[in-house]
Formats: C-alpha cells, structure tokens, sequence
C-alpha cells in the first residue's frame, strides 16, 4: 500500500477526503475558470468544461497572477469551489490564498503528482500528518462519492 | 502584534503572515518600503469586500496602515461605466470596497505602473507589490525585492510593515537558474510581450529566474513593462535578468553565474508566436489598449496613428489616474476621443468584469497589443489576437482584423 501514500513538504488546511481531479496543467483561479458556473473555461486547459466544484484538484503548479489570493475566499463563500489542491508546485499567490481563504492545500511530493494519482480516484489528504500525505484509498473506478 | 495589543486588524495580518512564512520557509520577516494592493472587486466579490468593511469599522488606531499603501487599478471607471454597460450592482461594490481602503488609509491610485508614476524603488528596497506586472518589473528592472503579494498579504505588509522573508528578498533565489539566447530583439511593443511570453512558456514556474543573453540595445521602459507583464503572466516569473542591461546582470555575482541554456528565440519564434493568435480577416468586435495601463508616451503614440481616421468599433485606450490629467492636458484624450476612442482611466480592462462586458455588448473577438492581455481573456470568453498598435489602430478603423 505504500505506493498509495504519498508524502508531501508542505500542507494547510483541514484534512479531506473526495474524488481527485487530476491533469497535467497549471491552475489560476482568474486565467482558467469561470467561477460563476463553477467550471474550467480556458478553451486551451486540460480540464475545460469540467466541473471543479467538490472536487480535489490535483495539477502541476500554480500559474498566472496574484487574483487567486481573493479569488479562493470569494469561491468558498458561495459554496462554488473545489474541495482542496493539491500541487506539484506552488508559488507564493497560491499559499496566500489558501491562508486567507482556509483553504485545503498540499504541495511537493518529490514525484509527478498528476502522474501518480489516478483521475477520479478517491484521495484522503491528511494535513496533520507529519509529513503531510495524500493517500489514495480507492481507485476510480471503485470510488464512491 | 500576534497577542492582539495593537487591535485585531494587525493580529489577523501578523498570523496571516506567519501561515503563509511558515508553509514557504521564511525564518523571519522583513521590512518593507511600500505595499500594493490588488483588490479589484470582481476578484474580491461580496464575500471580500465585506470582509474589507469589517476591518473598515474598527477603531481608527487598529485598522489604518503603518507605510504608504497604494492600490492597483479598480473594477472600472465610474465616468465611463455606462458607456462600457456595467452594472450598478459592480459600481456598488466598487465604491464600498473604496470606502473601506480609505478608512484604512490606504491611498486609492489605482494604477498598475506605479514605478512610472508614483515613485520607483530603489536597488534592493524590499517591498510588498501586488501586481505581477509591478513586481516583477521592479524586481528586474529596478532591482528592488518583493515576491507577488496578493491582496491580503498586501495589506497585511501595510498594516503590519513587513512581510516574511522568503523568495526574492533573498540574494540566493536572485540568481539567474536558466539562460535563454535572444537572437532576435523585439521592436515594437507587442513583439515584446511576445518574447515575454515565449520565455514564460518556457520558464512556466514562479521560481525560475531567466537570464536573457543576446537583447542587443537598452530597451525602453515601457517595452520592459510589456515584456515583464507578459512573462509574469504566461510564465508566473517574478524576476528576469538581460545580461549587461538590468542592474543585477551587471554584478560580478550574476555575470558570473552560468545557468544551463534552455532555449533560444528567434524572429521565427516571435512571428510563429504572434501567428497564434492572428486574426485572419475575422470581423472585430472591440479594440483594447490596457494591461498594463498606458503610459504617456504610449498614448501620445495612439493618438498620432488616430489622427484623422475614425474608429467604427470600440478602441479603449486605458491609462492611470496619474496619466490621465496629463493626456487632458496635453490634448492627447481628446484627439484620440475625436476619432472614436475611449480613455478609461484608473482600470484595467480584464480586471473590470471583463466577462460581464462581452456578454452585455456582443464582444468576443477583441484586438490588442498586450500579450499579457491575450493570454488572460481566452478564459474570459474572448476570442483575442495579438497585433501591433498599429495593426490594432487598423482594425479599429476598418472593423477587420488584418
């Protein structure tokens, strides 16, 4: 089962669990979603047209501007978000609103984590952990949401 | 600060800033000169300006800034928001977002050129800038020290006066980690941010520091902001060095340091990059000038190519606060209104509820010469291509896009 546990530098938030989101690309709350229908609207993103609301996103690394920094706490508070992020890498806007917001995060694991985790498998991230860890506890098409 | 002494608004900064150092390293904080605010309320919405209000309403003492606060551009320009069909429900929020930043103290310019019009940092002043465009361009250009701060680390640098120390406060993250030949130097704006935007495709992380080998003149500042802002944008990059032009690329430490070259960029690279989003003789619904906002010169610029033709579409041509009074002055705002065009002051386009707008006055293919701009509103539901100021000019005047 070790492969399913995945260690990570660096966490914030509650711990969670739900049906991962997975795709190699970057997020940016102002340059990717339209936050009102609660989807992915970049034309170019690997998620486009997909629904993000509930769900943990598990991506490559945080892009774009500083707008995610309010951009999260707006979302929660209609209740339009994901349920966390999860990151390869992230950039110091994408912490900052993970904070303000309260936000679930996780980030660095020392290994592709958009290549690890299967799209739609159901993940368990333990922020209190030490390390903090994703852990996959059924694959996708097991999951029950 | 964090036991509450000196009110809640400064102990919610000080633990604001104590998660956010905690999860990126940061072993102490530092002082800062500036902060700038990023705060335009489509990003806030009602959930962030009433959080704004709460701090509003505390005591003079506890909620009011303790260094010179600024803001970046606003959701509109009131004078012009019924030309542009916004909303009065968007004006509401903007003007009690205002209210409360000034109750704060925080003082409203609205500008994200600030280093051209409100006062430029000096080599190595650490700052807390919260506009990619701003920061990255003060990090490389003028060699000061600031990562992106978003909004409410912004303002918790300008309540709290510091921020933690982390990334580009620090000499060791200054160092260039990737080396790109340019062998071809941009000549016009948009060719500029294409060059950005091809080096932040290939930089496409916030921690890699290019150096760019082979710009063969000292460019301009208003080609620096057009290059840094796309490069911030497509690539999330904070710092850039031109090796024998920025300050820092002129130290033995950087000049010395010998990062692996990881790509080259030709004229080919520039044009093949532009062709991405050429127009091809489409039908234009609106043209922009904007992100970042104009300089002087630059509207100088477009009301000369206006000068004697008329626009048959919407041309917003979008500026600062600190410009606009200049352009009146000047006669520039109204050659270029007597051809058709709109100066927006105080703004920015895609921060102005950029997707409302399309949808209430039929825009989707939209023409700029902003490459940051272009990569933006494909999200927006735009349809945008990238030409040259004159290029844009051009379409505005035969609706077409060349």
């Amino acid at each position: 089962m070790s492969d399913r546990v995945f260690p990570a530098t660096a966490a914030m938030g509650k711990s969670v669990r739900g049906r991962a989101m997975v795709a190699r690309d970057g997020f940016s709350a102002r340059y990717d979603l339209d936050r009102i229908a609660g989807r992915f609207s970049r034309p170019e993103h690997k998620l486009a047209g997909r629904s993000y609301v509930g769900m943990v996103l598990i991506l490559d690394r945080a892009k774009g501007g500083v707008a995610t920094a309010w951009m999260l706490r707006e979302m929660a508070a209609r209740g339009v978000v994901p349920l966390a992020l999860v990151l390869n890498e992230v950039n110091p806007i994408m912490v900052q609103g993970a904070a303000f917001a309260e936000f679930t995060m996780m980030s660095g694991f020392g290994l592709d984590i958009t290549g690890a985790v299967p799209d739609g498998a159901e993940v368990e991230l333990d922020t209190e952990a030490q390390p903090p860890c994703l852990r996959i506890v059924a694959d996708a098409g097991t999951a029950k949401m | 600060m964090l036991a509450g002494a000196q009110g809640r608004a400064r102990q919610w900064a000080i633990r604001h800033q104590i998660k956010v150092g905690t999860y990126l390293a940061a072993k102490d904080f530092v002082r800062v000169g500036q902060a700038h605010i990023m705060a335009d309320t489509e990003s806030l919405g009602e959930a962030g300006v009433a959080w704004l209000e709460e701090i509003a309403a505390l005591p003079a003492g506890e909620r009011r800034v303790r260094i010179p606060t600024i803001t970046d551009p606003r959701g509109t320009d009131f004078a012009a928001a019924q030309r542009l069909r916004q909303l009065p429900w968007m004006l509401s929020l903007e003007r009690r977002a205002i209210a409360a930043f000034q109750a704060m103290g925080v003082l409203m310019t609205d500008t994200c050129v600030n280093y051209q019009t409100i006062m430029a940092p000096l080599m190595g002043e650490h700052m807390a800038y919260g506009d990619t465009g701003v920061t990255i361009y003060c990090n490389s250009v003028q060699g000061a020290r600031s990562n992106f701060e978003g909004g409410p680390s912004a303002l918790s640098a300008g309540l709290t006066g510091r921020t933690p120390r982390y990334g580009y406060h620090l000499d060791e993250r200054r160092q260039p980690n990737l080396a790109i030949r340019v062998e071809h130097t941009p000549r016009e704006l948009h060719e500029w941010g294409a060059l950005g935007g091809l080096v932040g495709r290939i930089c496409g992380d916030y921690w890699r520091v290019p150096l760019l080998r082979g710009i063969d003149r000292i460019p301009a500042s208003d080609e620096m902001k057009h290059f840094g802002a796309a490069l911030a944008s497509y690539g999330s990059v904070a710092l850039f060095h031109l090796a024998g032009i920025t300050p820092e690329a002129r130290t033995a430490q950087i000049t010395s340091a010998n990062p692996r070259e990881e790509g080259r960029i030709g004229a080919g690279d520039i044009a093949g990059f532009l062709a991405g989003y050429a127009g091809g003789g489409d039908k234009v619904d609106v043209v922009v000038f904007s992100a970042p906002q104009l300089s002087l010169l630059e509207l100088e610029e477009l009301a000369t190519m206006l000068d004697g033709r008329r626009a048959i579409v919407p041309l917003l041509a979008v500026t600062s606060p600190q410009v606009k009074p200049d352009a009146d002055r000047l006669g520039l705002t109204a050659r270029i209104e007597a051809s058709g065009g709109m100066v927006l002051s105080g703004m920015c386009f895609y921060q102005s509820y950029a997707r409302e707008m399309a949808e209430a006055n039929g825009w989707q293919r939209l023409a700029t010469n902003s490459a940051k701009l272009t990569n933006i509103l494909g999200g927006y539901g735009y349809r945008p291509a990238l030409l040259s100021m004159q290029g844009c000019v051009a379409a505005a005047c035969s609706g077409r896009l060349s």
